[in-house]
């Protein structure tokens, strides 16, 4: 095969997001596997390759202690880490393999098991009490910075985020963010596989605790247990096989991974807008869709003010456009582009090694018209997108198969 | 770019929290800017992000500016007083740089963007010897 072939998803399965005290990391990891491979017609004795994701053990070879479950059947794994990315970057790692002819057939999987783990982004531990000061570090800092020069974590790293959206552009505000979690949180009702499942008014999202201004308790996604899993095939394989699995199969028509490019003052406040638009541009560009072609897009709503900035930066909305946008209800599921139908992660949750793989999961649902109650009628095309701070950006546009 | 008395002096010191605040008289923030294109670091540098080059010099930055995006933190890591606010400024002539907004109430009516803002500094730490850890934050222009 020559690498401008595209790859399929032959298989896809996630298990339900919540949290699983009964369960281990490797059991979720195999629920969703296994769920792939039967979902494909396939065993793990036919897989050339396979990438598991998982961020807070990513020293741990999660990828053999699921082959120990599953199948040691010798072939090379890659156990992988990229932040909020860890997912989609396990998916591209089979999909390189693939791509450069050493594989025909793959299994990606993510996994978290994160339980009930607050939030995320502290620069450091408290230190002990006895202290007498030292320079330490790059910033030669003496005390922790968090807190004192301003805040790192995540909810008001992305609050900020979204507050610059609204310095640069009209019509954006806390009750425009605010509608995003709203959406969302109506959407996880048609969702079995969400986290939570309850819808909330504009004013309740809004009247909820503050956690980071302008994000309350229901604009931050929750910290979950998880899994994820894709069989990814080559085309030429793809064609070999019967014809309803190459029916079922789901195109991969675009697979980007990008990075950061340095800008005024990133290392500063963390810029997730370059990175996402630089990612999404050449998914356009390599898949020839054009964004109003999509039918749904599931998109990084760690919290309300990602996902508005996010609209423009995927060129959902006309530039500068997202709060007109929400206002209008372009993004819900009887809009103009639906976004995050599951529920996304504020609703259907975020356990971080999983959530890039399950949104392929949810797109893929959506293109073969299987995805039940939440099914976005006649969807033919559609994308799925992840970030991570660091950063690392994730973006993959599917599409019906028409063999 | 350290910033302590003289190690000669007797007695307890006064220290910058961290290396890129100047006390004395006239405190004021540094910042690492590269020789070939002008990008500006607050870190101790291996080369530069934007270009690759690495030579730098070191200038110093505005005290004002304006706030360019910010945060009122309700639920904050553990030990640290809450509510505050955290910002992003965009200093005049140049550079941006995160910190709290102080001396104002903590709600969202008393912090907009664009608002002016000056560069005041604070102890906010003390250690065993007496030692104090000088810290800077921005308080509104107008005030």
């Amino acid at each position: 095969m020559s690498n401008q072939d595209p790859v399929w998803i032959l298989g896809t399965s996630m298990t339900k997001f919540g949290r699983y005290a009964d369960k281990d990391l490797i059991d979720l990891a195999a629920e969703a596997s296994l769920g792939a491979l039967d979902d494909g017609g396939v065993t793990m004795a036919e897989m050339d390759v396979l990438a598991a994701g998982c961020l807070y053990e990513a020293n741990g070879g999660v990828g053999q202690r699921l082959q120990k479950q599953l199948g040691q059947t010798g072939i090379p794994v890659y156990n992988v880490a990229n932040a909020c990315a860890t997912g989609a970057t396990a998916v591209r790692t089979v999909m390189m393999a693939i791509k450069a002819g050493e594989a025909q057939m793959g299994l990606a999987v993510g996994v978290e098991q994160m339980g009930k783990m607050g939030m995320l982004g502290a620069d450091r531990a408290a230190r002990s009490d006895k202290q007498v000061f030292q320079r330490k570090g790059r910033f030669g800092s003496v005390v922790g910075v968090e807190g004192r020069l301003g805040t790192n974590m995540m909810p008001g790293v992305f609050a900020q985020a979204g507050m610059e959206y609204a310095y640069e552009n009209d019509g954006v505000g806390f009750e425009q963010f605010a509608k995003v979690a709203q959406k969302n949180h109506e959407h996880s009702t048609l969702n079995p596989l969400a986290q939570y499942r309850k819808a909330f008014t504009l004013d309740e999202v809004m009247s909820s605790e503050v956690i980071a201004y302008p994000n309350t308790l229901l604009m931050c996604c929750p910290t979950g247990d998880g899994s994820a899993a894709v069989v990814l095939v080559s085309d030429e394989k793809l064609k070999t096989l019967p014809r309803e699995q190459q029916r079922r199969a789901v195109k991969v028509s675009a697979s980007v991974l990008t990075s950061d490019p340095w800008t005024e003052g990133c290392q500063v406040q963390p810029d997730v807008n370059t990175l996402t638009r630089n990612a999404a541009d050449a998914a356009y560009e390599d898949s020839g869709v054009d964004p109003a072609d999509l039918d749904l897009v599931e998109l990084h709503d760690c919290f309300a003010t990602a996902e508005l900035r996010h609209y423009d930066n995927l060129r959902l909305c006309e530039p500068g456009g997202a709060g007109e946008w929400i206002d209008k209800g372009g993004p819900w599921r009887d809009g103009e582009i639906p976004v995050n139908v599951s529920g996304g992660l504020l609703s259907k949750g975020h356990p971080i090694g999983a959530t890039g793989v399950a949104n392929l999961f949810e797109v893929a649902t959506h293109i073969r018209g299987e995805a039940g109650d939440r099914q976005v009628p006649d969807a033919k095309v559609g994308l799925a997108h992840v970030i991570g701070l660091g950063s690392s950006c994730g973006v993959h546009i599917l599409e019906r198969s028409g063999l | 770019m350290g910033d302590e008395t003289a190690p000669d002096e007797i007695g307890p010191k006064r220290m910058a929290m961290v290396e890129y605040l100047k006390l004395g008289d006239d405190p004021h923030l540094v910042a690492y800017v590269c020789d070939a294109c002008g990008a500006t670091y607050f870190d101790r540098r291996n080369a530069c992000a934007a270009c690759g080059a690495r030579e730098f010099s070191t200038v110093r930055l505005a005290n004002t500016g304006a706030v360019r995006a910010f945060t009122i933190v309700h639920r904050a890591a553990r030990g640290v007083p809450a509510p505050y606010v955290s910002a992003v400024v965009d200093l005049d002539g140049g550079g941006r740089v995160k910190s709290n907004i102080i001396n104002i109430e903590p709600t969202p009516s008393n912090v907009s963007l664009g608002m002016r803002v000056r560069l005041a500094t604070y102890v906010t730490a003390t250690d065993d010897d007496g030692n104090e850890a000088v810290a800077f934050g921005y308080e509104p222009e107008a005030a």
